[in-house]
């Protein structure tokens, strides 16, 4: 893949599978392949300015999303596994990235929609680095009225911060319990002095 | 109609328990200053976008970056701090190379004059043709003949075994192979396990008693193959061209053509306790690995002598889980 190098900074390559067994009813293909590229555009789009790709150039960083089980909201699901999957790679990122979905039934807004909820009202996916609170993603498939919009926006961007905070529980406590299995050297060590040559 | 139950809810698994988080201060530096800092027990973790210390007072190494006049973890792992340069390290990343590593590599493809080699780093390893040994042990400029035949020394999928000679400007390696000890690797089997696992040794030649020789990559690439005696290996001057870029393990004398005999006289067939010792080797080192424990030669020593103290001492039955625990359990603790 030469025509995909650059000299100065990694490409990401995000191939995005769904399974046709994921959704409640089974169908042959999950409302065309454009969708799932679409899909894997959004996650190549919402990651390139997260990841530190100037550190490692003319590389590829490879993102496999593949969807086993899906109930509404899989575009936050898929973001939000991402960042755990990059974090655990040891990639380097200048923050987490915490995705949502929000919509809003008459006047109340919600959270976290499963397809039953999406396919009835207007909602919007929006990821957010915690750190900086800046906001990387807002995408939007169906018409809001522009009055609840901000409401949304702002109940989404609290949300990431809980968010974040279930996120760095779990790295935090996957990095301690591999570096604690790691440990027990030891008793390796006393002896690591004298090579063991056995003719 | 479709009824919706909610799930029963779990008995308190690992999940739950992270529902009770501690408020924390985003903006709390970490206590660098600290003298228990250098202590063992003292491994602080931290997480990407978490501040570290202020960039007036430190400088940023591995794993950070600088934004605000703050110096922010970039990778989740601990934190290091050598005087005034604070690191992080990740609990478990790609490859990082050293010039002097000791790698186990895999040829992907032939290029003008070199080759690329897989070997678990961000980018493809690079051996040139002038950093390997040619047949004869003679010491010439490679001529454009060698050029024509670079495939009669590497081939695409050849194992070999290399040392890491220096970096390009783009951070890929540099190989080379200019000693008896490196090169093609045969009569063995591959084991790949995460870097981290593999520390630095003295020697990351091993030879284990029951036969087996083990080279610790440190790309934790691990090659086990049956053990080559010292006065087998040729010396500089009888340096056996057809030995070392040879792509045939070894075989039964009767198995080869007649006109070949006289040439692999010296060597021996794999026997079939061989066989078993390095497939028992190589899972001993899958297990190690699956439990994240980090090899020596001591650990490997240890659990070796423990498969052949139990019972059914099947080769097999290491693989299953259960077992698997024991062995740890009863080499990591003792």
């Amino acid at each position: 893949m030469r025509s995909h190098t650059f000299h100065d900074r990694a490409n990401i390559n995000v191939e995005v599978v769904v399974a046709s067994f994921s959704t409640g009813e089974r169908r042959k293909r999950l409302r065309g392949d454009k969708r799932v590229l679409e899909f894997a555009a959004t996650i190549k789009a919402t990651f390139e300015p997260v990841i530190r790709t100037s550190l490692y150039p003319r590389s590829q960083i490879d993102i496999y999303v593949q969807v086993l089980q899906q109930d509404g909201s899989t575009l936050q699901a898929c973001i939000n596994a991402t960042t755990l999957a990059l974090i655990n790679a040891g990639i380097p990122m200048t923050d987490f990235v915490c995705a949502v979905t929000g919509g809003v039934h008459s006047t109340s807004p919600m959270l976290d929609l499963t397809t039953l909820e999406e396919n009835d009202i207007p909602h919007v996916t929006v990821a957010v680095m915690p750190k900086t609170k800046k906001v990387v993603l807002v995408t939007m498939e169906t018409r809001l009225h522009v009055d609840r919009f901000e409401e949304i926006l702002n109940l989404a961007r609290d949300a990431g911060a809980i968010l974040h905070q279930e996120m760095k529980e779990a790295v935090l406590s996957r990095s301690a319990s591999l570096i604690a299995m790691a440990e027990p050297v030891t008793k390796g060590q006393s002896r690591a002095d004298d090579d063991v040559i056995v003719d | 109609m479709i009824a919706f139950t909610s799930f029963p809810p779990q008995a308190d698994d690992a999940y739950r328990k992270t529902r009770h988080y501690k408020e924390q201060k985003d903006d709390e530096y970490m206590d660098l200053d600290n003298d228990e800092f250098d202590g063992p027990h003292a491994a602080k973790l931290t997480c990407p976008g978490e501040s570290l210390t202020s960039s007036q007072d430190f400088m940023r190494g591995h794993g950070t970056y600088v934004d605000n006049e703050e110096v922010i973890a970039s990778v989740a792992g601990t934190v290091e701090r050598v005087n005034r340069l604070v690191t992080v390290r990740a609990a478990s990343s790609r490859y990082n190379p050293e010039v002097g590593d000791l790698v186990v590599g895999r040829i992907t493809e032939v290029q003008p004059r070199r080759w690329k080699v897989a070997a678990n780093s961000r980018q493809d390893a690079v051996l040139m043709l002038s950093s390997v040994n040619l047949p004869g042990g003679v010491q010439r400029r490679k001529l454009e003949s060698d050029e024509l035949q670079m495939r009669t020394f590497f081939e695409e999928g050849d194992l070999l075994v290399a040392e890491v000679q220096a970096f390009f400007a783009d951070g890929a390696m540099s190989l080379h192979t200019r000693s008896l000890k490196y090169g093609k690797l045969r009569n063995g089997q591959l084991v790949m396990i995460p870097p981290v696992l593999v520390r630095r040794l003295k020697s990351h030649f091993l030879t284990l008693p029951c036969n087996v020789d083990v080279i610790l990559g440190l790309n934790g690439y691990i090659w086990i193959s049956k053990h080559v005696k010292a006065n087998e290996q040729e010396g500089e001057q009888g340096f056996d061209a057809e030995a070392v870029y040879s792509n045939q393990n070894d075989v039964r004398l009767s198995f080869l053509p007649f006109n070949r005999m006289n040439l692999n006289c010296a060597r021996k067939d794999i026997d079939s306790a061989t066989r078993t010792a390095i497939s028992r080797v190589s899972n001993i080192i899958k297990i190690l690995a699956a439990h994240f424990i980090p090899l020596s030669d001591t650990l490997l020593l240890d659990a070796y002598a423990w498969t052949m103290e139990q019972e059914a001492s099947d080769v097999k039955r290491l693989l299953l889980e259960d077992y698997g625990d024991a062995l740890v359990a009863a080499v990591a603790s003792g």
